[in-house]
């Protein structure tokens, strides 16, 4: 098996470090098979990374934004980079928070410290690749207005591309960071970690939209930690991707630490969406919730398995887990498999999975009113990921993720 | 000047007859009113020409202007100018009643500007406060709340023919004077005909029965005047329950189905 390497003859001597032994790592473990409870559904065994290539610079974009200028208008900071390499930072006036290029940076920064483990080859491969592993920092006690905004862009055709972000929200900050994974109508294998670090009592809202082109393929990993008495919101948004996964582990470290993930999926035409979710109480004291609704159309599938781990020092834990999906179509297959592990008995655990059609109740009454009903089930649908949408950290935004929600389910049935 | 004619119409719920054989015309202006025990048919009835799954016609014709209802889409028969007030409104948890007022004046051909205006209009004509017409569809809304948001939306739809189950159930004496005196006021200007099921004469105080008619066991078997409701409220059904019929109805023993929860 061969994981393509890369020359970083200009990286800080610790990136070097860090990458050869990720590199070393991800060649050991070799790719996952489809037999592995973690891989299980995807198409895993089709993948071939050596049939990529690695991007030596961005490629020239050609498609527009998927947030407008208006929308992000009230941004602290906006970050770009295309082909996984940082092209453009735009500081608004973001008092306490720095950006830092850890290619550039000759001393040791936050890349790799929430993910130290290895967790498949892919985030492996990530660290062992990624031109600008980026850090974003918060720092103590600051309360960032506006939101900050890393938009990644895919526009080389065959790449293999790995961005990476590292989010530090220092103590008792209170910060929002949204990215955008969007691209170009090319042929690409994006592998993307990012890292979330909450400092004690740190407040962090994050978005991630991923409107990635048919012909991309994703694997991306998002890693959290949360500290004492810190508090995070996940919020994810999949709608692109011939095959798109991404992996969550949300980790409560600190006591009294809350984690809240939420995401919302639309897959139609042959995508398939791969969902996995980590939820691990290594604190007492400690709660997560984890609600995920997503909708298959045409011949999409949709893949969701969860864990939640509760260790046995986690006492006193709250941690639930919904995940519902609809068919909206014969074609359409989901799949939702929760589990849980418990090592401590004093917890409150609960989870829910549902896998079904649109309801024919719902639907008759709207139908009823004279709303014809491919209509009525968009709006069905829309109102089913109401309660998720309207929990984003940013109205603007949400009202662009809204938009771009109705507009595929009124094109979609007609591909 | 619209007709809907309902002709020897029998409906099977899985393997079990529920109508057997219904006639009615229902016109313009015109208010016709189904009473009957429990079991009789009358929600199946309603059910059955807005189209809503799991109803299986076996025989007759349901049709508006001529117009053949049952062939057609519940969508299209709400278009073709048919409305359904539910007994027990759907919640659709995330969708505005606004955006469903404004998609079907859309797929009518119609403006939906100032559909928002018509919304708040209606919902003072009946005091339903219309804060509530932000919310999800019929979610968290009482019982006599969805009551009233239905007959807002029927003020909003403005349809030929509506259908009202059981429009008084839930409602306190003041919603139900405000929604059926809403409902009589559209018989006269809109001309609106309708066809209501009701367990109680109260909804007749604001809205003018032209026609009774009493549903027992899937057929109709008498029609008459307002005169019927009175007599059903002071005397029951027994008179009817035995007519045709060799099982006497187990729900119209021992309990009297006119005792009014509210008085």
């Amino acid at each position: 098996m061969s994981i393509p390497e890369m020359s970083h003859a200009d990286d800080p001597v610790w990136l070097a470090e860090l990458r050869s032994v990720a590199h070393e790592r991800a060649v050991e473990a070799g790719l996952p098979s489809a037999e592995e409870e973690q891989w299980r559904y995807s198409p895993i065994d089709e993948i071939d990374l050596s049939s990529y290539y690695l991007a030596k610079h961005p490629h020239e974009r050609l498609a527009g934004e998927f947030l407008d200028a208006d929308s992000i208008a009230d941004a602290a900071l906006v970050i770009d980079t295309v082909d996984g390499f940082l092209t453009n930072v735009d500081d608004r006036g973001a008092d306490g928070v720095v950006v830092i290029d850890s290619s550039k940076s000759e001393s040791i920064t936050a890349t790799g410290t929430v993910l130290a483990e290895s967790i498949d080859t892919f985030a492996d491969a990530n660290l062992a690749l990624s031109p600008s592993p980026l850090v974003v920092s918060i720092a103590a006690n600051v309360i960032v207005e506006g939101p900050i905004v890393v938009r990644h862009h895919i526009a080389g055709d065959g790449g293999l591309v790995a961005p990476r972000l590292t989010v530090v929200a220092g103590e008792n900050s209170q910060s929002t960071v949204i990215e955008v994974v969007t691209s170009d109508e090319v042929e690409a294998m994006v592998l993307a970690v990012t890292e979330l670090s909450l400092a004690p009592a740190a407040r962090l809202d994050y978005l991630v939209v991923q409107n990635l082109a048919t012909s991309v393929w994703q694997i991306a990993s998002q890693v959290s930690s949360i500290d004492r008495d810190a508090r995070l919101a996940t919020n994810a948004v999949a709608l692109g991707g011939g095959y798109a996964r991404l992996r969550t582990d949300t980790r409560m470290v600190g006591r009294g630490a809350e984690g809240n993930i939420m995401a919302v999926y639309l897959g139609g035409g042959d995508q398939s969406l791969d969902l996995r979710t980590f939820q691990t109480h290594v604190a007492p004291n400690t709660r997560s919730n984890l609600e995920f609704r997503g909708a298959v159309d045409d011949r999409s599938r949709s893949i969701y398995t969860g864990l939640i781990r509760i260790e046995p020092d986690a006492g006193s834990v709250e941690a639930y887990q919904t995940n519902r999906t609809i068919k909206l179509s014969d074609g359409a297959w989901a799949e939702s498999v929760p589990n849980l592990e418990i090592e401590n008995d004093d917890v409150k655990c609960s989870h829910a999975s549902a896998v079904g059609p649109i309801d024919a109740e719902q639907r008759f009454y709207l139908e009823s009113r004279g709303v014809p009903t491919p209509i009525a089930e968009r709006l069905v649908v829309q109102g089913f990921f109401s309660d998720i949408v309207a929990r984003m950290p940013h109205s603007g935004i949400a009202a662009v993720v809204e938009a771009h929600v109705a507009d595929r389910l009124q094109g979609q049935g007609q591909r | 000047m619209s007709t809907l004619t309902v002709s020897g119409l029998c409906v099977n719920v899985g393997e079990t007859e529920i109508l057997k054989g219904v006639d009615l015309e229902v016109s313009s202006g015109e208010v016709h009113v189904i009473m009957g025990p429990n079991g009789a048919g009358k929600s199946t009835l309603s059910n059955v020409i807005m189209g809503r799954p799991g109803y299986e016609v076996v025989a007759g014709s349901v049709t508006l202007d001529g117009v053949d209802l049952l062939a057609l889409e519940t969508w299209e028969r709400a278009q073709a100018g048919m409305f359904l007030a539910m007994q027990y409104p759907t919640e659709v948890p995330g969708v505005s009643v606004e955006s469903v007022m404004v998609e079907s004046f859309t797929a009518a051909g119609l403006s939906p500007v100032g559909v928002d205006q018509l919304l708040r209009a209606e919902a003072d004509r009946i005091g339903f406060d219309s804060r509530f017409l932000e919310r999800a569809l019929n979610v968290d809304l009482s019982g006599g709340e969805k009551k009233r948001n239905e007959t807002v939306q029927l003020g909003v739809l403005r349809p030929k023919i509506a259908i009202l189950d059981e429009l008084d159930s839930g409602l306190d004496i003041d919603a139900l004077r405000a929604c059926s005196s809403r409902v009589e006021a559209m018989t006269n200007e809109n001309q609106l005909g309708v066809l209501a099921i009701t367990h109680y004469n109260r909804l007749l105080h604001e809205l003018r029965a032209d026609h009774i008619h009493i549903l027992v066991k899937g057929s109709i078997v008498e029609s008459g005047g307002p005169e019927l409701a009175t007599e059903l409220e002071r005397d029951g059904y027994a008179r009817f329950a035995t007519a045709g019929s060799d099982d006497a109805s187990a729900s119209v023993d021992g309990i009297d189905p006119f005792l009014d929860p509210l008085l």
